[in-house]
């Protein structure tokens, strides 16, 4: 520790105001504080401070993640042999999908953090640590075989419309992961939908259907496989996505630890109840629908609604700001999310989608939360 | 009595260093100072020069806007210093004192048999105006205004807060007495705010007596008339500390200004935290003496989420202050110290990202480290953990730096006063300064609206 220490010190002098390297003094300090929570003590308010800062919340997010990503490669292994009818050990299936998948990892923060310490340097403040989460969020809510490019790209716009039009970290409307996977949804649609995208090199293995339970579903298959396959994630899907016990696994320490709020992920859940069940109700009517008569229970099990609203819908910056607030926007984020899935088959991830559009809402629903306080004050005052 | 209030909200942070329940009398210092900078918003007009002889209650300076509302000498002795600061601002009296005190005679008077007018008058040519503060903005009352009701909070719950029941043994006539005085002050009602325990302040008469149960901040003034009558736009109510009712009820006893009070030294740097009696304005230099650990660490005067930096080489006891608080300094690199639950039971959080959840009752020693940098606002739903007050405190803290003073009115700025943000300031995971920014925010409103 010493050495490493001494290493930031001896170098540090450069980086200070009046120093030869002073511009690029947010890209030194984004190392220096990340090898070591700064010496830097109060200065104003409260003497003492809580052990929390926004690198511990971040990183506790991508804790969260880890349990998803894992068996997201194993899984990508998984499909990969299966496609083939080989069989492979658990350290086959593990490796193959790391080979696909951490490359894709690297590109993304690859692109991403460059731009975050390129606008950090430019604009003279701290590099914020959201990016951390967005980075890996991306790679896991996108179909292995993606070309990097491709991922490169979306990550570009991303952060760069985004995030960074906006003014950075905090002041985003739109949850930058689902912006990239939007991108390249609308961009490169044959390389995000279809049945060849989601196990990897599909598109070479011939005559093999690699669909998701969705996309087979659309199109109009009511055989899917076994409940518990999807529950555990044995399925072919975006690489995060497939596992609801992973995902849940998650979920329990992001709860725990207070990080993401319980009102949105249970109201998110109810909302998708609810409008599963509502359209199985309908589906009575409309048996050759096998989306509208899929289980609603199990509708909440598959694609990536369990993801999306585990850690996208969460997100504290794009998400309703306000308690109460968060209720209404989980609900609506999975009562439409579910709607969009069935109604317009051509996009069955409709709770991306739905994220996406309550997110562009949710400043009008904490607008008139709030309102609702501000009005109480004023009614305060006309009585007296 | 009215119904009990309980306050969910909130957080207690346990520090080490608790004051033991003894009290002890401290030496007379040979120097005292009166630091204008107490005085938020005041500015001062001097009416000695150095050399000037004062007594206990001689007036030192008045406030420029209001020349009735004076500040007096806490001691007898000799003007020897004026202190300035950058463009002259003045930033202490500071008075030699006199082996003996003598006493200005303000008049003994049983405040029962006296009329609003004349108490006001005794209590303004004291000094001891400066002690009644008045909600919004949390500055010094104007006499002229007619408030709404006056709160008293008989108890703290900050970190290593003193307790008034405590500190106050012997003083309960002088209290009583202080309590007689304020009620003819106002047309309202007098609120004295007190927690589960069973002290002298249950018994006290002639006012409202409301038992508030909760964690910190409810034993804040500014939480307790939040939750008993918020305050409206246009509506003042006026707040004074339990020690200073005591000062207060000594001037109608005594006839003199007594402004001594007694304080806790605490913090997981002092040798042994007790209690000591003690005067307003006294130098902390010899009263620190052998009393603390001397390398690396920070005297605050008041509490460690409100109270101001001092030193104990040469700074004075703030003319509120009912604690100095010792902790050390955190000017410590820990490597890898942002991983979740590194750090182990050390550091102490109100998430659930370190271990302190484990040992809620475990006392911390914690450090003036910032335990971070500082960002934008991300995580939301944590500082309405930690604010009782029926506001949106982020949406609050946005109106204030966007400037926009309409917004602050409709979320608001009237009820809040700084130190209410105060465990924003430590709970906030992006290391926002809210107390600093709600400053800002009272005093654009003061310039713009007043």
């Amino acid at each position: 520790m010493g050495f490493i220490r001494n290493t930031f010190d001896k170098y540090k002098p450069l980086f200070d105001k009046g120093g030869k390297f002073e511009k690029l003094a947010p890209g030194f300090n984004a190392f220096d504080t990340l090898m070591f929570v700064p010496n830097h003590t109060t200065k104003y308010g409260a003497h003492i401070r809580d052990g929390v800062d926004l690198k511990r919340v971040m990183v506790t997010v991508i804790f969260a993640l880890v349990p998803a990503m894992i068996f997201g490669m194993w899984n990508v292994g998984y499909q990969y042999f299966s496609q083939l009818g080989e069989a492979g050990t658990f350290l086959d299936y593990l490796l193959y999908g790391a080979f696909k998948f951490l490359p894709m990892v690297v590109v993304s923060y690859g692109v991403g953090l460059g731009i975050e310490f390129a606008f950090g340097i430019f604009r003279g403040h701290e590099i914020n640590e959201g990016y951390l989460v967005s980075g890996l969020l991306i790679p896991l809510i996108m179909p292995i075989d993606l070309p990097l490019w491709m991922l490169g790209v979306s990550v570009a716009f991303a952060v760069l419309i985004g995030k960074e039009a906006f003014g950075g970290t905090g002041m985003n409307v739109l949850n930058p992961a689902l912006v990239a996977r939007a991108f390249a949804y609308f961009s490169y649609a044959p390389s995000m939908s279809g049945d060849k995208v989601w196990v990897a090199d599909a598109s070479t293995v011939d005559a093999i259907s690699g669909e998701t339970i969705l996309g087979a579903l659309a199109s109009g298959q009511s055989e899917v496989g076994s409940v518990l396959d999807m529950f555990l994630g044995f399925v072919p899907g975006s690489v995060g996505e497939t596992s609801v016990l992973m995902i849940l696994i998650g979920a329990a320490f992001l709860l725990f630890t207070g990080v993401a709020s319980w009102r949105i992920m249970l109201s998110s859940l109810l909302g998708g109840a609810a409008m599963g069940i509502i359209f199985n109700l309908v589906g009575t009517s409309y048996p050759e629908n096998a989306l509208l008569n899929f289980p609603w229970w199990q509708h909440l099990l598959v694609g990536g609604f369990a993801f999306a609203i585990v850690f996208m819908a969460t997100d504290p910056v794009s998400g309703a700001q306000t308690n109460r607030g968060k209720w209404y926007y989980g609900f609506l984020i999975g009562f439409l999310g579910i709607m969009i899935r069935i109604i317009n088959p051509a996009y069955p991830e409709g709770i991306m989608m739905s994220i996406l559009l309550l997110n562009v809402f949710a400043p009008t629903i904490d607008h008139y939360v709030i309102q609702a306080n501000i009005k109480k004050r004023k009614n305060r005052l006309k009585i007296v | 009595m009215s119904q009990d209030i309980r306050i969910k909200k909130g957080l207690d942070i346990k520090l080490k260093g608790t004051a033991e329940e003894t009290i002890s009398a401290s030496s007379r210092p040979k120097i005292f100072a009166i630091q204008p900078e107490d005085f938020h918003g005041i500015t001062p007009k001097l009416t000695v020069k150095v050399g000037t002889e004062v007594s206990v209650g001689t007036p030192l300076f008045y406030s420029k806007s209001n020349e009735k509302i004076k500040f007096t000498s806490p001691v007898s002795g000799t003007v020897t210093e004026i202190k300035r600061g950058a463009k002259r601002k003045i930033l202490a009296i500071v008075i030699a004192s006199k082996t003996a005190d003598d006493y200005v005679n303000f008049g003994k008077a049983d405040p029962k048999g006296l009329g609003g007018e004349e108490i006001l008058s005794k209590i303004l040519d004291s000094g001891c105006w400066a002690f009644v503060n008045q909600r919004p903005y949390d500055v010094i009352a104007n006499p002229a205004d007619e408030p709404k009701g006056i709160f008293i909070s008989s108890f703290d719950t900050a970190p290593l807060a003193p307790d008034y029941s405590y500190a106050l043994k012997g003083q309960e006539l002088a209290f009583q007495a202080g309590i007689d005085a304020i009620s003819k002050l106002t047309k309202g009602k007098v609120t004295l705010c007190i927690d589960e325990s069973i002290n002298f302040f249950n018994k006290v008469e002639n006012v409202n007596i409301q038992k508030i149960i909760g964690k910190h901040p409810s034993g804040n003034v500014g939480v307790q008339i939040s939750k008993v009558a918020p305050i409206n736009q246009g509506e003042k109510v006026w707040t004074i500390n339990p020690q200073d009712v005591v000062i207060i009820g000594n001037l109608f006893l005594t006839g003199e200004y007594r402004p001594n009070r007694v304080i806790a030294l605490a913090g997981s740097e002092v040798k042994k935290p007790q209690y000591y009696s003690v005067t307003i304005g006294q130098s902390l230099k010899d009263f620190l003496e052998g009393k603390i650990n001397k390398n690396n660490i920070r005297v605050i005067s008041g509490n460690v989420l409100t109270g101001a930096k001092t030193s104990a080489k040469d700074g004075f006891l703030g003319f509120y202050d009912n604690l100095i608080s010792a902790i050390p300094e955190g000017n410590v690199y820990r490597m890898f110290g942002w991983i979740p639950f590194v750090g182990g039971s050390k550091i102490h959080s109100a998430s659930k990202t370190s271990f302190s959840w484990l040992s809620p009752k475990k006392e911390y020693v914690l450090n003036t480290n910032l335990n971070g940098e500082e960002r934008a606002m991300v995580v939301t739903g944590e500082m309405e953990k930690v604010m009782p007050i029926d506001i949106y405190p982020m949406q609050l803290l946005k109106a204030i730096l966007a400037n926009d003073i309409e917004k602050m009115e409709n979320l608001g700025i009237y009820e809040v006063a700084p130190e209410d943000f105060s465990l924003i300031d430590y709970t906030s995971s992006s290391k926002i300064e809210a107390q600093k920014i709600v400053r800002q925010g009272l005093d654009l409103m003061i310039n713009e609206v007043g």
